[in-house]
């Protein structure tokens, strides 16, 4: 039988409540004015972007009917049921998801040797000059906030059509991105080493070296790797721009309604991305135990 | 105390007794060398292919620099109102779009956590839904809405959601799947429904994680929305496409700027909600 309950008297229990209930209202309170405020910033946000329900549920239809439709073929016939013809680029194509791959490839080639020539002067424990520390991390972060694309854009401009903006636009977008998190990965690093290398007489340059780069290294390389698979994505919509890759037959494909090409571009992509992916874990995670091993 | 002129003039002696550790032998090497080699040869090979050249680089390099010459000084060129606009319409396909696929997410996130509601052949086509949605750049969903809706914000808002509801079911079902089981266990043992376990034992730990990533996302799209323009669907992109492409450089250099500022200022907000929720949250 379980135990009585022990109560408190009403009369000292009655204060006590009334002051439960008074914070819970206060909480209550501050929760639902919160939400007011939000409802508000939302709907003056659906305003300013134009949003008409009315619009989307009379083409919701449509959605699903793009949707189905970029799986049949011209004559009506559903696309697998004749790869050949649902394929036919396959050969095009594929040269220019390789082409996309190369520009991620190198793009991240450039950008992550120069995050590695920079990270050095953008982490709080190495960096010569405070001065200095404060400039290479606003550039870093000039970098990483200017989308890529917008990159691309200026650059399609100034080096022309092609693969050559993409693979620059990519490398200044990896240069932002990797070099703050080169830093702060060197920011993480043991100090002993380089106290050690430089009581011997090591220069700062020696120090980085033989002290700072052997505890770094495989860390840095994980982050390429993983940077890698992201701009894999940013590289095919390069194209959009005219930036080179995939991008380019992809937008031609949709704005010129072929429905099928459309689907079968898609799903290159796709494949080469999830192949991409799987790949590089499978690296990241060598580099890892590589590294828990030492 | 710099170390003295003679500290090493036995050089020779040390290198000669730790020979392997100052000239390590060919084969400890070789699979660095081996992949250095790799790397570079990846690299010429991308070069070549993707015509990388000189001449090219650096006829396109004094073109930049008049570019940058020009963006000096930053000017909207009368063009304000016009780009502030824009500028507004940006954000707020980025604050409609990520708030809508949070929500649309949240009941999705639970589906594909696992062992919180649903059985294994929901959760698995709940999480082949989700990676499909992710594995389709933005910007493609874009195109894809714009054939549905037409040119304009919205359509951007729909890519927007489209998207991130694949992220975001990712994301809450793994905060879900991390939260504490026992304060569950606890409402179950005090005599309280599934729905009562789900409703105080893990709602409340995971809330303040979805904020914080909702927040997050908020500042990340509002990058993104600015990229959607460039395809049509809305917002400040479109004009900074047409800016470069007439080569109105002032113009371009105050939009990169304006947005920049942008992005920083939501930064800001964000990190103060946050706190404000997370603490609000822990003080409880």
């Amino acid at each position: 039988m379980p135990a009585p309950l022990l109560r408190l008297p009403d009369t000292a229990l009655a204060p006590l409540m009334g002051q439960y209930d008074a914070a819970l209202a206060a909480r209550r309170r501050a929760t639902l004015g919160g939400l007011a405020v939000f409802l508000l910033v939302l709907l003056v946000a659906a305003f300013v972007s134009e949003v008409h329900p009315e619009r989307l549920f009379g083409n919701a239809g449509k959605f699903f009917d793009y949707i189905g439709r970029i799986f049949y073929l011209d004559d009506g016939r559903f696309a697998a049921r004749d790869m050949g013809e649902w394929f036919w680029g396959l050969k095009r194509w594929l040269l220019k998801i390789g082409d996309t791959v190369l520009i991620a490839y190198l793009g991240t080639l450039i950008g992550a040797l120069g995050a590695f020539a920079a990270c050095f002067a953008a982490s709080a424990n190495l960096a010569t000059s405070k001065g200095a520390l404060f400039l290479m991390r606003r550039v870093l972060e000039f970098c990483r906030t200017v989308p890529e694309l917008v990159f691309a854009l200026i650059f399609v401009v100034a080096f022309g059509l092609g693969p050559v903006p993409g693979v620059l636009a990519i490398a200044i977008h990896t240069f932002g991105a990797l070099g703050k998190l080169f830093a702060e990965v060197v920011e993480n690093i043991d100090l002993k080493p380089v106290e050690g290398a430089t009581s011997s007489g090591a220069s700062r340059w020696q120090a980085i070296r033989y002290a700072v780069v052997p505890q770094v290294l495989s860390n840095f390389a994980s982050y390429a790797l993983l940077r890698f698979e992201i701009n894999v994505r940013g590289a095919a919509v390069m194209g959009f721009v005219g930036a080179g890759g995939i991008g380019q037959d992809l937008i031609e494909a949709v704005r010129k309604f072929y429905y099928s090409d459309v689907s079968a571009i898609l799903l290159l992509i796709i494949g080469t991305v999830m192949l991409i992916d799987l790949g590089a874990e499978r690296l990241r995670h060598r580099l890892l135990s590589m590294e828990a091993a030492r | 105390m710099s170390p003295s002129p003679d500290f090493f003039t036995d050089r020779a002696e040390v290198a000669a007794r730790h020979g392997a550790l100052v000239n390590p032998p060919l084969m400890q090497r070789l699979p660095a060398v081996l992949v250095v080699a790799m790397v570079l040869g990846l690299a010429v090979l991308a070069m070549t292919r993707l015509e990388f050249s000189f001449a090219r680089l650096g006829s396109g390099l004094v073109q930049l620099g008049t570019f940058l010459t020009l963006m000096v000084p930053p000017s909207p060129g009368g063009m304000a109102i016009t780009f502030f606009k824009a500028l507004g319409e940006t954000v707020a396909i980025a604050v409609l779009g990520t708030t809508l696929a949070a929500v649309l997410a949240f009941p999705l996130g639970f589906l594909a956590a696992r062992g919180v509601i649903g059985g294994a052949v929901l959760r698995f086509l709940t999480r082949r839904f989700s990676d499909s949605l992710r594995g389709v750049d933005t910007l493609i969903w874009a195109l894809i809405w714009i054939n549905v809706v037409g040119l304009g914000p919205f359509a951007g808002v729909l890519a927007l959601i489209t998207s991130d509801l694949g992220l975001f079911t990712k994301m809450f079902s793994e905060a879900i799947e991390t939260a504490d089981r026992k304060p569950s266990e606890g409402v179950v043992a005090a005599g309280g429904s599934r729905v009562h376990a789900i409703r105080f034992g893990l709602i409340p730990q995971v809330l303040p994680v979805f904020i914080s990533q909702w927040l997050y996302m908020i500042e990340s799209n509002t990058r993104s929305a600015t990229i959607i323009g460039i395809v049509g669907a809305g917002g400040i992109g479109l004009h900074l496409a047409e800016m470069i492409r007439t080569y109105e450089w002032d113009r371009v250099a105050f939009i990169v700027l304006i947005v920049l500022a942008t992005v920083a200022l939501i930064d800001f907000l964000s990190t103060k909600i946050r706190l404000a929720v997370i603490g609000e949250r822990a003080a409880a």
